[in-house]
């Protein structure tokens, strides 16, 4: 090929991949849907009882109604003595694993407290690994859409991975109902990440979290300048959004919304870039490893010695003291505060099953999460007289996203309602907020203040 | 004139002169703006420059192991990344066991010298293992065939770090009379980075000591100079090679105890950026030369610390600091344009004097 022919193509396929790098969003690839199961077409009959010629002939009874599939999506049949499957989608690996297994620990007590088995049929308790992140997200949501025999998933604990597995999962017929993911595009009317009533969630909506912070700061603090920082993350980008534009509201000032990389080590450019314009507060609303670092290097940089360190929900993890040592002294987080008898009588069987204090903050959700399942699959579901079980799999995501006042331990769920602009439909709960300050050495960090809801 | 001048000239000449040209220009409106706006004062840039400076001095061990591998075997040791991150990841246990003890407050001189060597020791014979099992076979095979191989050698020691010491992260204890710092008029060090900037410096000496005033390294240039005419001259080619392997191992290990005063955080992971980023410097400094490995580690570190501010926030351009890899990277690209052979672009072997 001549030199010029050459230069031209490699010129097309440069062009070529950089206005595929700025088309707009992909759109989730359609996974295959399942194919419905083939119509029902067993029918019980009964062998009409005869009565001895003497007596006076009775009505035989007519054979009971056979069960036909009429649901749009289609039935998961499980016969007697089968299991019923459902899988989790969480963190269980990585820095930030304490997420994951926390919420996981709260659902398998949950197992245990309904008996192990659902209307008779004992529970298959399974999943993956999320990886808080797009791609390790897709890896599992494709796992997990592969298999037919799931009911429903309970995950996904990062709105990173929500936004590219529950697609995949919703195509596929699932109900995911998520203990974890808290921005507010995943349930945000009209959004294209709203997956709702294939998707619900038991955690808060940011809109009720990152106002609430703002507040706090704003009113109870005394704080009048902040900055914030995200690492690039649906959740935290929304959160530090919701935080700085309530802010704002109220009267405050925000100096600087400064963003980083998750696995970044070296923060000194961006703190330095903050501490320029002297902020009171820093609100970052982030992970690990990237959360510890910035607590730690924060204490170093000229300027921010005394500025007051705040993250969210993400950096409730034994991890943060681990990771910031000392510094971790004064660092405040704002996450979900549960109170209450029944979550009192929870925390006693966690710490009984598991020999440690709760290691993250959403397993009371994750606990609530797949019990509202549970009595939506004991709602909606048809047993056959033979102990068959059909689960009809759009009645279960209404039956789920329709859930009303249930009493669950972090307080009155009800799946479909509208509280502007903190509670959509698929927000299960707006449970209270509250703040924590973290001490040096120990954890959990201490509950400094709730915000009364 | 003009014809041949036009005739030598090719569209991808003038393309990549354009490229180069022009990163040139943003870097030097952006300094101008950003040094006129005022916003940051000296001591904001000595001290991001000091702490450029330590990772620089992390980054050129690192370095080292690349440069003397390509220098003496013509290859790039995509694995060394792996070398340095099995150092730091072992020892952190010894770490927290001494921090236990309280051994790591009462002798942190002892106890650091104890990290330091059994960070060494493993990265010394991962690196040994790596040059065993993996390269060794293939000395004769095409370039490509050892390049390959050292890139699944990179997973494979990653995913059996990780199978090993888990997938979460763990964290070093710094001892107390590491933690806070000296203060010189505008100038703030902090003590972790004088141990970090002095013990790079240190080990690059021995290196540099070793490879030029020694017999074993003057055996290292000559197997690197024609491998087939030193073993004619007696030198065990095999035993030199493997001894290359060593020291790149070995200042990784050090590298590794010093990344970690900096970030104290370690898991399987941490070696990858840190390794292109060396890699990245050996290139920038010539690959092959030993002082350019240096150098372009230095230069390296400073961009990285600096470059994002100083280059980028003039232009108004927000968080800059998220798009300090691509800056690093860029200026790479720059160098290469104008001089490909790296900055100080000679062979481990051409002596100096």
């Amino acid at each position: 090929m001549s030199k010029k022919a050459f230069a031209l193509l490699s010129l097309l396929v440069a062009a070529s991949m950089i206005l595929a790098a700025c088309q707009p969003a992909a759109t989730p690839t359609a996974e295959e849907t399942a194919p419905p199961p083939p119509e029902e077409t067993e029918v019980m009959t009964e062998e009409p009882t005869e009565p001895p010629v003497e007596e006076t002939l009775m009505p035989t009874e007519p054979p009971p109604a056979a069960f036909e599939c009429t649901d749009e999506i289609g039935c998961v049949d499980i016969a007697p003595g089968e299991p019923v499957h459902i899988a989790y989608l969480l963190v269980v690996a990585g820095p930030n694993e304490s997420l994951g297994v926390d919420s996981r620990n709260g659902i398998e007590i949950a197992i245990e407290d309904v008996g192990g088995e659902i209307l008779g049929h004992p529970i298959q308790f399974d999943g993956e690994d999320g990886g808080c992140g797009a791609e390790t997200g897709q890896a599992a949501g494709t796992k997990l859409s592969a298999d037919p025999s799931i009911v429903a998933v309970v995950g996904t604990s990062c709105s990173s991975e929500a936004r590219v597995a529950v697609p995949l999962m919703a195509d596929a017929g699932f109900v995911v109902v998520s203990p974890s993911n808290t921005a507010p595009d995943l349930t945000a009317p009209g959004s294209e990440n709203n997956y709702v009533p294939a998707y619900a969630r038991t955690a808060h909506n940011d809109n009720l979290q990152g106002r609430i912070a703002a507040e706090y700061a704003f009113n109870e603090l005394g704080v009048t300048t902040a900055a914030t920082i995200h690492d690039g993350s649906l959740y935290a980008d929304q959160l530090q959004q919701v935080f700085a534009a309530r802010f704002q509201e109220l009267g405050g000032t925000i100096t600087a919304q400064e963003a980083v990389d998750p696995n970044q080590t070296d923060m000194s450019a961006v703190l330095t870039s903050i501490a320029a314009g002297t902020p009171e507060l820093i609100y970052f609303p982030i992970f690990l490893p990237a959360g510890g670092f910035i607590v730690r290097q924060a204490k170093q940089t000229p300027g921010l010695e005394e500025t007051i360190l705040m993250g969210a929900d993400g950096l409730f993890s034994p991890d943060v003291t681990e990771a910031a040592g000392d510094d971790v002294e004064g660092f405040k987080v704002s996450s979900p505060a549960i109170a209450g008898d029944a979550y009192a009588a929870f925390l006693e069987k966690y710490k009984a099953k598991f020999g440690t204090d709760p290691i993250s903050i959403f397993h009371a959700h994750a606990y609530d999460a797949f019990m509202i399942i549970v009595n939506a699959i004991e709602s909606v579901a048809v047993q056959d007289e033979d102990g068959t079980l059909h689960i009809p799999r759009q009645a279960l995501r209404d039956a789920v996203t329709n859930t009303t006042g249930y009493q669950g331990l972090i307080g009155s769920l009800t799946c479909n309602e509208t509280i502007e602009p903190i509670k959509y439909p698929g927000d299960c709960s707006a449970s209270g907020i509250g703040v924590y300050e973290y001490h040096a050495g120990e954890y959990p960090p201490e509950l400094i203040w709730t915000s009364g809801e | 004139m003009l014809r041949t001048w036009r005739q030598r000239i090719e569209l991808t000449d003038i393309l990549v002169w354009g490229i180069g040209i022009s990163i040139g220009v943003v870097v030097i409106v952006g300094t101008i703006a950003t040094l006129k706006s005022g916003k940051y004062s000296t001591a904001t840039w000595l001290d991001l420059g000091i702490k450029g400076l330590a990772l620089g001095g992390v980054y050129a061990l690192i370095a080292m192991g690349y440069t003397l591998v390509y220098g003496i075997l013509r290859m790039i040791n995509f694995a060394h990344s792996e070398v340095f991150m099995s150092g730091p990841f072992t020892a952190v246990f010894l770490a927290n066991a001494l921090a236990r003890s309280g051994f790591l407050n009462k002798q942190p001189v002892v106890s650091l010298i104890l990290l330091l060597a059994l960070s060494m020791g493993v990265s010394m014979t991962i690196a040994l293992l790596l040059e065993r099992i993996a390269y060794r076979p293939l000395r004769a095979a095409p370039r490509l065939v050892p390049l390959i191989t050292a890139i699944g050698a990179s997973f494979f020691l990653q995913y059996t770090f990780r199978g090993l010491y888990g997938s979460g992260f763990q964290t070093y204890p710094i001892p107390t009379i590491l933690q806070g710092n000296i203060t010189f008029g505008q100038i703030r060090l902090f003590n972790t980075q004088i141990v970090a900037i002095l013990g790079a410096l240190a080990m690059m000496l021995i290196l540099y000591g070793i490879v030029q005033w020694t017999k074993i390294g003057k055996a290292m240039r000559a197997v690197s100079e024609d491998k087939e005419v030193a073993a004619l001259m007696g030198i065990d080619v095999d035993r030199i090679i493997a001894v290359t392997f060593a020291l790149g191992g070995a200042s990784a290990g050090a590298a590794g105890i010093l990344y970690a005063l900096l970030f104290p955080v370690v898991n399987f992971f941490m070696g990858f950026i840190p390794g292109i980023k060396a890699f990245t410097a050996a290139v920038l400094g010539g690959i092959g030369n030993v002082a350019g490995a240096f150098l372009g580690a230095i230069i390296i570190g400073l961009i990285e610390s600096v470059g994002p501010l100083l280059f980028l926030d003039g232009l108004g351009v927000p968080t800059p600091s998220q798009l300090k890899d691509a800056i690093a990277f860029t200026i790479l690209v720059f160098i290469l344009i104008f001089r490909p052979t790296g900055i100080l672009g000679e062979r481990l072997a051409q002596a100096k004097a």
